[in-house]
């Protein structure tokens, strides 16, 4: 899906009036249209091929691509590294950043960097504890939380200034995300957490894996009867399991991550548990579309990224929409020289 | 002392009370104090405070004290010094993702939040980001400072 105003790969779109970015996810939730996002494993690597061969295989089936930041509390390539690379290359990217590893000097200044490299959405979150990751040992930062994270980016592009109230010559166009976990305790009070985000800045919500429908229903029943449908676009995140082992050992080892015994009796009830995972994840795209609110999907498929294009495909998500995708809707760069010269 | 702090939480209501009349005071002083002079006053009323509310809410002396907005639970006892409500990790069984002992310091704050007059609406408020210059200083005379400023400059006015 191309848009007719769109640019060289790496170059903002034009902002239409009453967007907050020159992005193409908020044009997308804008005009309404299903949106389908995913998340990038990023490299253990200083190799930028690393980067581009990981975000190729979802090229015609996503429309953002989330660049995580040490998710997991463990140590990859930098949010910010990954956005910029794949932004000069026309992807949509989702930048997440998360408060425990840096403070507000350090936040403020990959708010600014990242927006000037071509990301347009920004994912604020708090973060996992350093215990659950791979350097335990390290000093949890924790300056900021999601919420005073969303306050600030937002006076960064609203007011053009610094938190310390210093002016910003250029403001950063991001269109401004959180998470939401409808799934964890206290139930009753998740949807009063979201209306604090919205309330803070937060434009649209990725969940944390739904595999209780049920449970999502109730909750964005709350999300409605507190009015905010229509200020916030929520994206449901899904996932494929591939096993049941897979399963027991993800909802008692990730923090927030709910899996009803059905869906694992499910799982280790199935001849191709892997299959079964994917069918099971195809079946939870189907139900949650039809909630009144929802306004797409975030599929993530840790360490399992190539069942992405699949699953999408087979739930018929995209409903014959064929997303951007390079090379396919990139045009030649009028500034790159090699082509001037042949 | 979480049993202290789990007490303080069932008990929101009349410490809410407590502290209603304790600010009373405090302000009123407000005089008294500029006497004395604030600053000659921080050492031994941080201390006093650091006994009285680590004792009672395990308090961090974070020196921006919110308490009142947040059900008399502590926001600082959360690992990821959350301040607006709990993060996604909260376990089945209401307890911490960092401390699976200690119960959730938000489930614990919505909780005391029921119980305190206004508390429904206070603990929806957005809480605006720490000022980590005030850690260590004390919240009360910060309270007496700024709402005994305000006072005056009213008197004043009329």
């Amino acid at each position: 899906m191309k848009f007719e105003d769109e640019p060289v790969p790496g170059y903002p779109l034009p902002i239409l009036p009453g967007h907050s970015s020159p992005g193409r996810l908020e044009r997308l939730l804008r005009r309404g249209v299903f949106a389908v996002t995913t998340e990038l494993d990023p490299p253990d690597s200083a190799d930028p091929q690393d980067v581009f061969g990981r975000a190729s295989i979802f090229d015609g089936y996503v429309d953002a691509i989330n660049a995580t930041d040490g998710s997991g509390a463990n140590c990859h390539m930098s949010s910010v590294a990954v956005g910029a690379l794949l932004a000069r290359k026309g992807y949509a990217i989702v930048m997440q950043i998360s408060c425990r590893d840096k403070n507000r000097i350090a936040i403020q200044g990959d708010i600014l960097g990242a927006a000037a490299m071509g990301v347009c959405n920004i994912l604020c979150l708090t973060g996992d504890g350093v215990q659950s990751g791979d350097h335990p040992q390290a000093k949890p930062v924790f300056d900021l939380d999601c919420m005073s994270l969303l306050e600030m980016a937002r006076d960064m592009r609203e007011n053009h200034r610094f938190q310390s109230g210093r002016k910003i010559t250029y403001a950063p166009r991001v269109f401004l995300g959180a998470a939401a976990n409808p799934f964890s305790q206290p139930f009753e009070w998740r949807a009063d957490r979201l209306a604090k985000k919205v309330a803070a800045g937060a434009q649209f919500v990725q969940t944390q894996y739904c595999y209780d429908v049920p449970r999502l229903r109730a909750y964005m029943q709350q999300v409605e009867d507190l009015g905010l449908l229509g200020k916030v676009f929520i994206l449901i995140g899904v996932g494929p399991l591939r096993s049941a082992k897979a399963a027991e050992w993800m909802r008692s080892n990730v923090p927030g991550v709910h899996i009803p015994d059905t869906v694992v009796k499910r799982l280790a009830g199935a001849e191709k548990q892997a299959l079964e995972g994917r069918r099971i994840c195809i079946d939870i795209i189907n139900q949650v579309r039809e909630i009144k609110g929802v306004a797409g999907i975030h599929v993530m498929a840790y360490r399992q990224e190539e069942t992405v294009a699949e699953i999408i495909q087979q739930s018929g998500v995209l409903a014959g929409r064929a997303p951007w995708q390079p090379p396919r809707d990139t045009q030649p760069d009028p500034s790159d020289l090699n082509q001037e010269i042949a | 002392m979480r049993s202290v702090r789990h007490w303080a939480v069932r008990h929101a209501r009349g410490l809410q009370r407590f502290y209603d009349g304790f600010e009373w005071v405090l302000v009123t002083l407000h005089p008294l104090w500029k006497r004395i002079g604030y600053a000659r006053l921080e050492k031994p009323v941080a201390a006093l405070e650091r006994l009285t509310k680590g004792f009672m809410f395990d308090c961090q002396m974070c020196g921006q004290c919110v308490l009142s907005s947040t059900g008399m639970s502590c926001p600082m006892n959360c690992p990821k010094n959350l301040r607006n409500g709990p993060c996604g990790g909260v376990r089945a069984n209401g307890n911490c993702e960092v401390d699976p002992q200690m119960r959730c310091v938000w489930v614990e704050a919505y909780e005391g939040s029921q119980r305190m007059v206004g508390g429904d609406k206070a603990i929806r408020v957005v809480q605006i980001a720490v000022d980590r210059r005030l850690e260590g200083k004390s919240s009360w005379l910060k309270v007496a400072r700024e709402k005994g400023a305000a006072v005056e400059a009213a008197v004043e006015k009329l």
